[in-house]
């Protein structure tokens, strides 16, 4: 037991107001000595946020109770206490002194009404017994270890003007600000882009070389942690199935959830594993044609508010999709992906721009164009039954529920692998991969020519949106569907896609089939891109950290940017020569 | 800056508005201001001297002619003669606000004072006894009329105890400031108790949602203490509710607290307003109208001014 920085035996966590009745962490065990990385990988509800959660008794603000087991650790002076038994003024010593903690949603885990100076100050003053000058000199530096630019004005700035990877990265300047024995990072990078999410890694890598702080990673991405993990603990339902040295876990899993999960996360695998169920060899017609779309939005200013520049959120974007084909548009966020997809829908005025829709494609298309949104949680309307849900598209363009349209329901229902009897049923009844089959219906009850996806399994766990996409590849094979599938996940789109158009700042700046641009990018940021995605083959590559932003998109009113000339690298591959 | 000078510029069409809608109204009132000023003796009047009375008074001319009339006198700052008091209505008015102002200005920090902590309070031990309690009391403050706690609380102290409050006439506070506070005392405490009942309700609902977020999370996370956690980083998030609802309250109390200056005699613009309005007095009903729309609209752009002074979040020249 000595030598452990933390040692867990038998935790076990209930909820609720009879917490034995609903425990939901049964029993785990682990240990961790100073300087170690602990993975703690599994899907939603596995147990694996409340087992680190209890770690610093936060689980306690959040309903949870525990029940029994110890966890003994090691402070700094080398007393051991059991953290488990703590009461509340004891735990406000070690939280943030030696425990420190970083959250999932940087965008909400800082204090939107105080400066970012003051929060990080707050740390100095509480553990390190700094006052004024002191502790803004300590706020500073802390800003610049984690990279931050400009890092005196930043000081000043409220969260809400800084960028997700930047909130983030001032999180870890607060968790480490009283250097804490201890790092719980909870899911740090799966709100963030794949760039910013490797320059998170990369901090957490350097701190790892750099101190001895043990630290506890909670991730479902196998493939993100296998590069900084020394060990690897996989949960389901609140039990630990299998833990390990990483290097063992992986490559010779023992327990058969594990592979299940190392199976289920889609790899990454440089376009090796793209779909090759559809060819460009002219025998199927065109479903959409997007030519010179062009977004700006207004920025208004002054006392008469007159737009004094624009935001060039989509500029000029050129493409076509064939039936039965899926073209994958990635991006990171701002880069105008998903307000690509709204103006396609017509959800955003388009600025300039023709998008033609195939209408006789698939005969009886009212509207040829129908979407599936990212959280199927907030997509369904929760005071409608399903055969309610399914009937708005058909009322929204003046059809009558007849049993023709019934019929199409319950066909629907059956083709997305749902039971029959969901008609009369609310949407909380099921879960969220099965929500996401429903709005995948909803959005056939009309018979598009085209599906826009946006981010449409990003919110769901690693095997259920394993099915989903094969769900879809199949509903594609059978209807000849289109579909623009706006992702950030590049190893989702090797999956599911047949071409990828790569936008960045507005602009499409590569385009062509899956496996040339997966396999051989050639423009910079495409290269960007795909170097910064995890996967276990790249695991023993160092990270480095990259802090470049992408370039701010506003411009004066009235300015026309020139688009660089493509390049043609292969017979469906182009890329925007750069200067 | 520019919000508000943008706001500031709005005033004057708001203003106009409300004159028309004012003027309108208090002629659609049956009755006239002869009839209410004379009283029976209106009887006696013969149709000339009636006549005349009209004429010297501008009430014999047509709606539009008088609203012109009267308008165009506002805009240089002359809002008229008070048929009642035969004196400036603005004088009426500026000798009644003190009281009115200070009587607001006392009543919302009562309010405040005691049902900020107190929904903080509740908020914290959410579902104990203590939160019960103070949820029971604060519908009890709710649902109970103001006249009713004025009436018992002058009864429990002078009639009980033979202390305050301290009747007759009306002392300006920069008289006798210990007299003055003496007066007002009870009608602010009578007013603030009954508003405090709803910021405890209100802070209370706002701080359980705020003590959910992420970044109270983080705050304890930092090994802040419980007080620093709730005061610190807790309340100020909570505050916007509690803003606004004092706002709309403020807005109210300006324009006078009618049956609370009844109870206690006390010659506020509450009391101006509605023996105005009993006596057809135009001029006056038009004029404190007037005024008490021009101070909801002051209060209501502190209440936006305040919003982004406590979250930097809510820019105001943007959107």
């Amino acid at each position: 037991m000595t030598g452990h920085l933390l040692s867990v035996r038998d935790l076990r966590v209930g909820f609720g107001k009879v917490p034995e009745d609903n425990e939901v962490v049964h029993g785990v065990d682990f240990d961790l000595t100073a300087g170690e990385t602990l993975a703690i990988v599994g899907e939603s509800g596995s147990g694996k946020s409340v087992t680190a959660m209890s770690v610093n008794r936060l689980i306690g603000y959040s309903g949870g109770r525990i029940l029994g087991g110890s966890m003994m650790f090691t402070r700094s002076d080398g007393t051991q206490v059991d953290l488990a038994a703590l009461d509340e003024p004891a735990l406000e010593k070690i939280r943030g002194r030696d425990i420190g903690m970083i959250f999932q949603e940087p965008m909400t885990s800082l204090n939107p009404v105080l400066t970012i100076g003051t929060q990080i100050e707050e740390s100095f003053r509480l553990h390190h017994g700094m006052s004024g000058a002191g502790a803004r000199v300590a706020a500073r530096e802390a800003l610049e270890r984690v990279r931050i630019p400009d890092a005196e004005r930043r000081l000043a700035n409220a969260p809400h003007q800084l960028s997700g990877g930047m909130l983030q990265r001032v999180m870890i300047a607060i968790a480490l600000a009283a250097q804490p024995r201890l790092l719980i990072a909870d899911e740090p990078t799966t709100a963030l882009d794949v760039t910013i999410q490797a320059q998170i890694m990369g901090l957490l890598a350097e701190m790892k070389r750099e101190t001895d702080t043990g630290l506890i990673f909670i991730t479902h991405d196998i493939g993100l942690v296998a590069g900084l993990a020394d060990r690897i603990m996989v949960m389901q339902h609140g039990k630990v199935v299998e833990q390990g040295a990483i290097d063992a876990v992986l490559d010779d899993p023992q327990h058969d959830y594990t592979k299940h999960l190392l199976n289920a996360v889609p790899h990454f695998s440089d376009g090796k594993s793209v779909r090759r169920d559809h060819s460009r060899d002219g025998k199927s017609g065109r479903a959409l044609d997007v030519k010179g779309l062009t977004v700006r939005f207004p920025v208004r200013a002054g006392l008469l508010r007159r737009a004094r520049s624009n935001v060039h959120a989509v500029e000029d974007v050129s493409f076509d999709l064939m039936q039965g084909e899926t073209l994958a548009v990635v991006g990171e966020s701002g880069s105008g992906k998903s307000t690509t997809a709204r103006a396609i829908l017509g959800l955003v005025n388009a600025t300039r721009g023709e998008i033609t829709a195939d209408k006789t494609g698939l005969g009886s298309a009212d509207k040829p164009v129908q979407m599936v949104f990212q959280n199927p949680n907030a997509s369904l309307n929760p005071r409608l039954t399903i055969a309610q849900i399914l009937a708005e598209p058909l009322k929204a363009v003046g059809r009558h529920i007849d049993e023709a349209a019934r019929a199409r329901m319950v066909e629907l229902l059956e083709r997305v692998e749902l039971p029959a009897d969901s008609l009369p049923r609310y949407p909380h009844e099921f879960s969220g991969g099965q929500r996401q089959r429903l709005c995948i219906a909803r959005s056939l009850m009309l018979n598009p020519s085209v599906l826009v996806l946006d981010e449409a399994v990003s919110a769901l766990d690693v095997s259920v949106q394993a099915r989903v996409l094969d769900l879809l590849a199949d509903l594609q094979r059978e209807f000849g569907l289109a579909y623009l599938f706006v992702s950030h996940d590049m190893a989702v789109v090797e999956r599911i896609a047949h071409r990828i158009a790569v936008l960045y700042a507005g602009q499409i700046v590569e385009m062509g089939s899956a496996a040339s641009v997966l396999a051989d990018p050639r423009h910079s940021y495409t290269k960007r891109l795909i170097s910064a995605v995890p996967s276990i083959e790249r695991r023993h590559m160092e990270f480095a950290i990259d802090t470049r932003s992408v370039p701010s998109l506003m411009r004066p009113a009235g300015f026309e940017p020139d688009t660089a000339p493509w390049v043609e690298h292969g017979p469906d591959h182009l890329a925007r020569a750069e200067g | 800056m520019g919000y508000a000078i943008r706001r500031l510029l709005v005033f004057p069409v708001v203003m106009f508005g409300v004159s028309v809608f004012v003027f309108v109204a208090v002629r659609l009132v049956p009755g006239d201001a002869i009839i209410a000023m004379l009283g029976t003796e209106s009887g006696l009047l013969t149709p000339d001297q009636r006549a005349a009375l009209a004429a010297y008074f501008g009430l014999d001319q047509n709606w539009f002619v008088q609203f012109w009339r009267w308008f165009s006198h506002v805009l240089q700052g002359d809002f008229g003669t008070s048929t009642t008091y035969g004196k400036p209505v603005l004088e009426i008015i500026l000798n009644s606000f003190p009281l009115t102002l200070e009587l607001a200005l006392l009543s919302m920090l009562i309010a405040l004072a005691i049902g900020l902590p107190a929904g903080v309070f509740a908020a914290t031990r959410k579902d104990k006894p203590a939160d019960l309690i103070l949820r029971i009391v604060a519908m009890i403050g709710q649902s109970t009329p103001g006249f009713v706690v004025g009436l018992l609380a002058i009864f429990v102290l002078s009639v009980g105890f033979g202390v305050l409050p301290e009747m007759g006439s009306f002392v300006p506070i920069t008289e006798d400031p210990l007299r003055n506070l003496g007066q007002l005392i009870l009608p602010a405490l009578t007013l603030g108790t009954a508003f405090a009942a709803a910021v405890i309700r209100i802070s209370r609902a706002a701080m359980l949602d705020i003590l959910s977020e992420d970044y109270v999370r983080t705050a304890r996370s930092k090994g802040l203490s419980d007080r620093k956690v709730i005061w610190r980083h807790a309340l100020p998030n909570a505050l916007i509710p509690v803003v606004t609802l004092s706002g709309v309250e403020f807005g109210y109390l300006l324009g006078g607290a009618v049956l609370i200056e009844q109870i206690f005699a006390l010659p506020g613009l509450g009391r101006v307003v509605l023996d105005a309005i009993q006596q057809r007095d135009y001029a006056l009903v038009q004029g404190s109208v007037l005024f008490v729309a021009f101070n909801f609209m002051v209060v209501n752009l502190l209440v936006d001014l305040a919003y982004s002074a406590l979250d930097p979040r809510i820019r105001l020249d943007k959107g």
